[in-house]
């Protein structure tokens, strides 16, 4: 009875759900195996096709912030820059990937840029980037989601993806590089240190 | 089987149907996208189901939609679906979904109404069990997003492949 009166009720007047289903990784992997097969026939080059991956994980981004922040923040969203980056490294990752990033890092040389990197993220497992593809990374997708996040934040930013080899591993590490607009940081600096 | 939050396929495949719907700008031809991507998914998954779900032959076809609907939807979406209204002949019957992880979050918009959102699962169904020599089509006759009470995919037996031995390998 009150199943059958909740589907009738607006979708925003129902109840969120605590998120603890799942669903196997191999239907999430069949998806984004069509979602990239699809977008390379409307694309013309890698860019482009990031590009497309991006903008399907921004939409992903954007619900996440909003759902995060009620139920993780009590419904608080971070103000401040730092704090913004360390609910991605922390909350954002804990909720994708079951554990916080492997490391969060500053550019030496500017300081608008900022790294967030990490190992085995789940939407490259099963994928190999053929030799013609080049450059392209499939974490395109979780760099689009960590921009949803920020613009939804308020703290527009480009996100970018890379494959960084690092020595002594096998395993290359993704790197998602952030970079802030000006008006961020010019933000940023008219407000109080805390 | 390693698993994922559900909330990000979720999501995933709503931000999905979004670009697509921006790309193809007709309802009908995101249907048939989303079919046609439910298609190629389904062809490559049978093998996963047929190497993990350690389940034996089936005999007939009713058995084999059962088991699509009480192994094949747990082991992937982690649901079931119920399978009722079977005609007299045993070719045709309806699954329906109690609770389908793709629709949660989800409202069409006035414009969408035509949208068969979860039109990808019967492009999975068709296709995996293409892949085991069933012919069938398979399409959403109610739809939960378009103010039915449950969802209901209605699944049809067109014909079975006799499976010929010896198998040529060229052709």
């Amino acid at each position: 009875m009150f199943s059958a009166s909740a589907l009738r009720l607006n979708i925003v007047d129902r109840p969120l759900a605590k998120g603890k289903s799942e669903v196997s990784l191999s239907a999430f992997a069949f998806l984004f195996s069509e979602l990239v097969q699809y977008s390379q026939t409307r694309v013309s080059n890698i860019g482009e096709l990031e590009r497309r991956l991006e903008d399907v994980g921004r939409g992903v981004g954007l619900r996440l912030l909003e759902t995060l922040c009620h139920r993780e923040r009590g419904g608080k969203r971070d103000t401040r820059l730092l704090d913004v980056l360390k609910f991605v490294h922390t909350t954002l990752w804990k909720y994708l990937f079951g554990r916080q990033a492997r490391d969060l890092e500053q550019s030496n040389a500017v300081d608008d840029e900022y790294m967030i990197s990490d190992y085995d993220l789940f939407v490259t497992k099963y994928i190999s980037v053929p030799k013609d593809l080049g450059t392209f990374t499939p974490a395109a997708f979780v760099a689009g989601v960590v921009k949803g996040v920020l613009d939804g934040a308020g703290f527009p930013a480009r996100v970018s993806a890379h494959f960084v080899a690092v020595k002594g591993q096998a395993k290359p590490k993704t790197t998602i590089l952030v970079k802030f607009e000006p008006s961020v940081l010019q933000r940023e600096s008219r407000l109080p240190n805390t | 089987m390693e698993t994922i939050n559900a909330e990000i396929f979720t999501l995933t495949y709503g931000s999905m149907v979004r670009q697509l719907i921006a790309d193809l700008e007709d309802i009908s031809a995101v249907n048939k996208q989303l079919d046609e991507m439910g298609y190629n998914i389904g062809i490559r998954l049978i093998d996963e189901f047929l190497a993990k779900s350690k389940t034996g032959k089936c005999g007939d076809f009713r058995e084999t939609v059962d088991r699509v609907a009480k192994v094949g939807f747990r082991m992937f979406l982690n649901t079931t679906a119920a399978v009722t209204n079977w005609n007299a002949e045993g070719t045709e019957c309806s699954l329906i979904l109690e609770d389908n992880p793709l629709t949660d979050f989800v409202e069409l918009p006035e414009g969408c109404q035509n949208l068969v959102y979860c039109n990808v699962l019967c492009g999975v169904i068709r296709g995996a069990l293409e892949q085991v020599s069933i012919n069938t089509e398979c399409s959403f006759v109610r739809d939960v997003l378009r103010g039915s009470d449950v969802s209901e995919l209605r699944l049809k037996l067109l014909s079975l492949n006799k499976e010929e031995y010896p198998f040529k390998d060229d052709d």
